[in-house]
């Protein structure tokens, strides 16, 4: 089999580099809105619920729609970014970045969800007797209890945004370089006669990196559970 | 006039179920004894401030706690309470010495209890490197009252520190909790549903109905 070109390595790397960004972005959120579903009753918890899922069973070409409307360079959050940070999305790769984030999220908050839900309340009820205001009981109790569980919801995100196209391709388009990340490239060369050479050795590089992805997350969650039973 | 060391008058709620339960007491180890599902264990969760009694006061050493009708209710972590659980619940993430820290505060420099003194006292000193889950149900329930002493609390509850264990292993914990009593000058709450072990470890008993 023939080497990668260079387009198709920027499109790896390009993919990485979104993929990564998306999911050290979305991490603390991801966190703080698993610990609220898991620990907290509050009035719309239902509702929260449902929004948070959204994004894996909606058409991804709504969601990209709805960021593009909202992100893009003349909606309203895009405009207020842009103006106030210099951050824009719009046919950038943080646009990329923003839409697979927002994909990979749901997978990320349940398993961050489960795994906070699996620590222990009862150590935390301990650490507060202790003298640990909650702040600290969930940095030195809860977190470290939950770090397996939520390193594997990350994983999962990060292989959900490695390979989104629908909302990605919907918002920020495959600019070469810029957003056209590996499954970008995929459908453009089979838009084009003789691209399956390329397509190959594409989908063996994907397949490859997902496995990788959620084979650690997978890895993550079963220990988690073994050190509960020990 | 000296107020009672112990003065607890609450209802607690645990499912469908309701307690009543008053406690005023000047002696200084105190005992709760009755048959499981008395809510023996939902008291000390009230005065540690684990639960919220539906109703009434407590006030311990004349220190208000709780009481529902002026709306005091101090957050757990503010109460200085050691609370020692039935199930030990050290933290298995940390070693012994990590555990016993937890709760010692950092910037006091002569702490009432100290480190060296409540290793010594529950004999815990070659414990100190050891990992949780390699401690026998004895070593765990004295770490977990170093532990709980460490966090220089004004008083100390005590879940059933013998339930768990075997004949054997409550033998061998038993003179360790009574040095505990013996040396340590702390208002102390001791559950058991063992008349004989409250007698050798409490001044006073109050029998929950």
């Amino acid at each position: 089999m023939d080497a990668l070109t260079p387009a198709e390595l920027t499109a790896i790397g390009l993919s990485l580099k979104v993929a990564l960004t998306a999911v050290a972005c979305s991490l603390p959120f991801g966190i703080a809105f698993g610990w609220l579903l898991a620990r907290k009753r509050f009035p719309g918890k239902l509702l929260l619920d449902t929004v948070l899922v959204l994004p894996l069973v909606m058409p991804p070409v709504v969601t990209g729609f709805v960021l593009l409307i909202a992100f893009g360079a003349r909606g309203p959050i895009g405009t207020f970014l842009r103006e106030n940070f210099g951050i824009v999305f719009a046919f950038r790769w943080t646009g990329a970045a923003l839409a697979s984030g927002i994909m990979g999220f749901p997978l990320m908050v349940r398993a961050i969800r489960v795994a906070i839900e699996a620590v222990d309340v009862r150590l935390e009820q301990a650490a507060a007797t202790l003298g640990a205001p909650p702040w600290r009981v969930f940095l030195t109790v809860c977190l470290p209890l939950a770090w397996p569980g939520i390193v594997a919801g990350a994983m999962l995100a990060f292989a959900k945004a490695l390979g989104e196209f629908g909302a990605t391709i919907t918002f920020v388009s495959a600019i070469p370089g810029e957003t056209q990340t590996l499954s970008a490239l995929m459908y453009g060369m089979m838009q084009v006669p003789g691209g399956e050479s390329g397509l190959w050795r594409l989908a063996i590089v994907a397949v490859a990196m997902s496995f990788a992805a959620v084979f650690c997350s997978e890895w993550l969650v079963q220990r988690q559970r073994r050190g509960d039973a020990a | 006039m000296t107020h009672p060391l112990f003065s607890i008058d609450i209802d607690v709620a645990r499912g469908t179920f309701r307690r009543s339960v008053r406690i005023e007491s000047t002696r200084r180890a105190i005992a709760l004894v009755g048959a499981s599902g008395a809510g023996k264990t939902s008291v000390l969760n009230a005065i540690a401030g684990l639960v919220r009694p539906t109703r009434g006061r407590i006030a311990i050493d004349g220190r208000t706690l709780f009481d529902a009708a002026t709306g005091v209710d101090e957050p757990a972590h503010h109460r200085h309470i050691g609370y020692v659980f039935q199930d030990a619940r050290l933290f298995p993430h940390l070693d012994v010495r990590a555990n016993l820290l937890y709760g010692a505060p950092r910037r006091d420099a002569t702490p009432r209890f100290a480190m060296d003194a409540i290793v010594d006292l529950l004999g815990i000193g070659a414990l100190l490197d050891r990992r949780i889950e390699g401690l026998s149900g004895g070593e765990a329930q004295r770490v977990a009252i170093a532990r709980a002493l460490l966090s220089q609390p004004a008083l100390l509850l005590l879940d059933e520190p013998l339930s768990m264990l075997d004949r054997a292993r409550k033998d061998e914990l038993l003179p360790w909790l009574q040095r505990v009593r013996d040396e340590v000058a702390l208002p102390m709450v001791w559950v058991s549903h063992s008349p004989e072990d409250t007698a050798r470890l409490a001044d006073a008993v109050f029998e929950l109905a």
